[in-house]
């Protein structure tokens, strides 16, 4: 179960482009699994920035100093997260999780790549440990525009078989982007699953590769939020259910991952014309 | 732990209509879902009452993203009432709602006169339905979109229908909205069709542009204001109906974060508010909102929540 949590900061660092922060969380670190994320409030009760914004959970420890902490990424480029990059050690800070789905795990210890866009790479680290403590063989990729936008190259090392590094400009790893690399990743790992998270246009793009190997993959997608805790109706996007029904579901709930055969990718910010409960000609 | 109402002394239940509620506090419809999700956060059973989201004759998707955008103290939404119909709804969400033992006032809505009512009738005789809402500020497809709440005739002949289709005894509330030039116009209009209450305010219309693409950041270009921002309006709105109807039982709603903003609204005549925005701010925020005025009166040293309803009107008390 999620709870409400008025923290404190108790880190939070500058690595590359992005601002590590760990914050108390008491009891979340115990129900969290690989794939949850955290609500942050912006400011106090009286903040004019009044929604929540999400992050990927990046690391939770349950028994340190501080009790439960949980740690977040956040990428500095708006009013919510230039604000929570500014938080300094004792800050107050409000969170409510774990919230969302975890991702679902392989049964079998089968060969799995983890790829990460940016700092999507984030949830990743501790589905490996997951995945890792099943059994199963772990190969990432890490991709982002340039170098300072890599998340967690020397953790993925640690924790991966092989870890490949692309750059859209070439100052880090191969120049090209994570779709590029994939191929000879899964065709050298044997893999059975690929888990991916970052921008939508890379989600959908790793989620084709998948496609086209035949194997399975989980995309854990970011949609505009309000809520977070499946209230509002602001986040969803077209997914085909299990009865080949498309459906406008909640990413924070139903989500953030999915399966990437059945996210209706073409149709991300539309409602298509099959959904259930889609506007009928000259009605609505 | 799930969050619940603190007990004091001070006497916090309310008559609204003909029901009797243990807390003036209720959630707002579209921002609560069904109640399942809060009752993470708090006992949902324990709150005033539960409006859910406007639900339709049919299933309906909703409106593409981007779906909201956040404003100074705000938000603008366009949800397009997505939900899943009565029949699922009734079928699934009230039946939840029933064994939790929360009380239900369920919001519906229509794209016509005639779809109001057969909602309305899919809910005759079902239990736990304790008042019905009736969302008049959706857009009526006859009438060239206009909305139903922004013509008296329009508003008071969904009213009509609705109340010709449910029992004499259901209470009936009139959701309205505050666009318009004179409410008070709509409120005795819609009392006079059989509305038993009045829930005010539904959002404002509002845009929000995006300067980098220079669009609308809404896929339906135009959306409803809501949250703290708009409060001064709720307040303004409930005020002038109160003093239009002395009697009206009425839901004041509208940028609700704290008890202090509460205590505006039942001085302004609310018997009873709705917190809607804030929710996704804080999950528990009924359960704190009821708490905090508790604690206000009792510093006031008054002993009941009563004593300051319709405070603002010097006239009526
Ligand atoms: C499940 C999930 C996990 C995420 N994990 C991370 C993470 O690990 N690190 C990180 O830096 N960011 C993450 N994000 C994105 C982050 O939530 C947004 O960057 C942030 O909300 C932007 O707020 P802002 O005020 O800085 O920017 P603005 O763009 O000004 O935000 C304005 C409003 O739009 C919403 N919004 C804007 N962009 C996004 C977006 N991309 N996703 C969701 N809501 C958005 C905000 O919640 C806010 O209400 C995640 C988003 C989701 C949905
Ligand atoms: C995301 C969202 C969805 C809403 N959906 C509905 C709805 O389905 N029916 C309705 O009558 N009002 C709906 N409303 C309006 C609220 O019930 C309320 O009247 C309004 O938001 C003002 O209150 P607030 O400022 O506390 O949110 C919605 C508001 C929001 C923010
Ligand atoms: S963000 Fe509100 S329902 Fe998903």
């Amino acid at each position: 179960m999620p709870i409400v949590h008025k923290g404190t900061v108790v880190d939070n660092k500058k690595v590359g482009n992005y601002f590590v922060l760990t914050a108390t969380a008491a009891d979340m670190p115990k129900e969290f699994k690989p794939g949850n994320f955290v609500a942050v409030a912006i400011g106090d009760e009286r903040s004019s920035l009044i929604l929540r914004r999400a992050f990927s959970i990046y690391q939770v420890n349950d028994r340190g100093v501080y009790g439960g902490t949980v740690d977040i990424v956040i990428s500095p480029h708006g009013p919510g997260t230039d604000y929570l990059a500014n938080l300094k050690r004792n800050d107050a800070i409000n969170l409510v999780g774990p919230l969302g789905k975890p991702f679902s795990l392989p049964k079998d210890p089968v060969p799995c790549v983890l790829v990460g866009g940016g700092y999507g790479a984030a949830p990743l680290f501790t589905l490996a440990e997951a995945l890792t403590a099943r059994g199963c063989r772990v190969d990432f990729i890490l991709g982002a525009s340039t170098q300072e936008k890599l998340f967690g190259m020397l953790e993925a090392r640690r924790i991966s078989t092989t870890l490949t590094v692309t750059t859209d400009d070439g100052t880090s790893g191969q120049m090209g982007q994570v779709t590029d690399a994939l191929p000879e990743v899964i065709k050298k790992s044997n893999a059975a699953v690929i888990y991916a998270c970052g921008p939508m246009k890379m989600l959908e793009a790793v989620a084709n590769v998948a496609n086209m190997h035949g194997i399975v993959s989980q995309t854990s997608v970011e949609e505009s939020m309000a809520c977070g805790i499946g209230v509002c109706m602001t986040c969803v996007l077209p997914i085909i259910g299990d009865d080949g029904i498309t459906r406008m579901l909640r990413s924070c709930v139903d989500g953030p991952a999915f399966k990437g055969d059945k996210v209706r990718w073409d149709q991300v910010g539309k409602i298509p014309s099959d959904t259930w409960g889609a506007p009928v000609e000259g009605v609505n | 732990m799930k969050r619940v109402p603190k007990r004091t002394s001070v006497d916090m239940s309310i008559e609204l209509a003909k029901l009797r509620l243990e807390s003036p506090v209720l959630t707002a419809s579209g921002c609560a879902a069904a109640g399942k999700e809060l009752d993470q956060f708090i006992d949902i059973s324990t709150i005033g009452a539960v409006v859910t989201k406007s639900v339709m004759l049919e299933p309906r998707s909703g409106r593409a993203t981007p779906r909201m955008a956040e404003t100074p103290s705000g938000m603008l939404n366009g949800i397009g009432l997505q939900g899943p119909g009565i029949d699922d709804f009734i079928e699934k969400d009230l039946a939840w709602l029933n064994q939790k033992g929360a009380k239900t006032i369920v919001s519906i809505a229509g794209n016509n006169v005639e779809e109001f009512g057969k909602v309305a009738d899919k809910l005759r005789d079902i239990p736990g339905v304790i008042g019905i809402e009736v969302n008049i500020s959706c857009p009526n497809v006859e009438n060239r979109g206009q909305v139903f709440a922004c013509d008296p005739y329009a508003a008071a002949d969904v009213i009509n229908n609705v109340r010709r289709n449910v029992s004499a005894s259901m209470p009936l509330f009139a959701k309205l909205s505050p666009d318009v030039t004179d409410i008070t116009e709509i409120a005795k209009s819609v009392v006079k069709a059989g509305a038993d209450g009045l829930s005010v305010i539904n959002t404002l219309l509002g845009m929000v542009i995006d300067t980098d693409t220079l669009l609308p950041r809404l896929s339906g270009k135009t959306g409803g204001l809501s949250g703290p921002a708009i409060r001064p309006v709720a307040v303004r709105c409930v005020y002038q109906i109160r003093k239009a109807l002395p009697n009206i039982p009425i839901i004041g709603m509208g940028g609700i974060r704290s008890g202090r903003d509460a205590v505006e609204f039942f001085a302004a005549g609310a018997n009873a508010v709705s917190v809607g925005t804030t929710v996704f701010n804080d999950p528990e925020a009924c359960v704190r909102v009821h708490d905090e005025v508790a604690q206000i009166l009792q510093d006031k040293g008054l002993r009941s929540l009563a004593e300051i309803i319709n405070a603002a009107h010097e006239e009526l008390i």
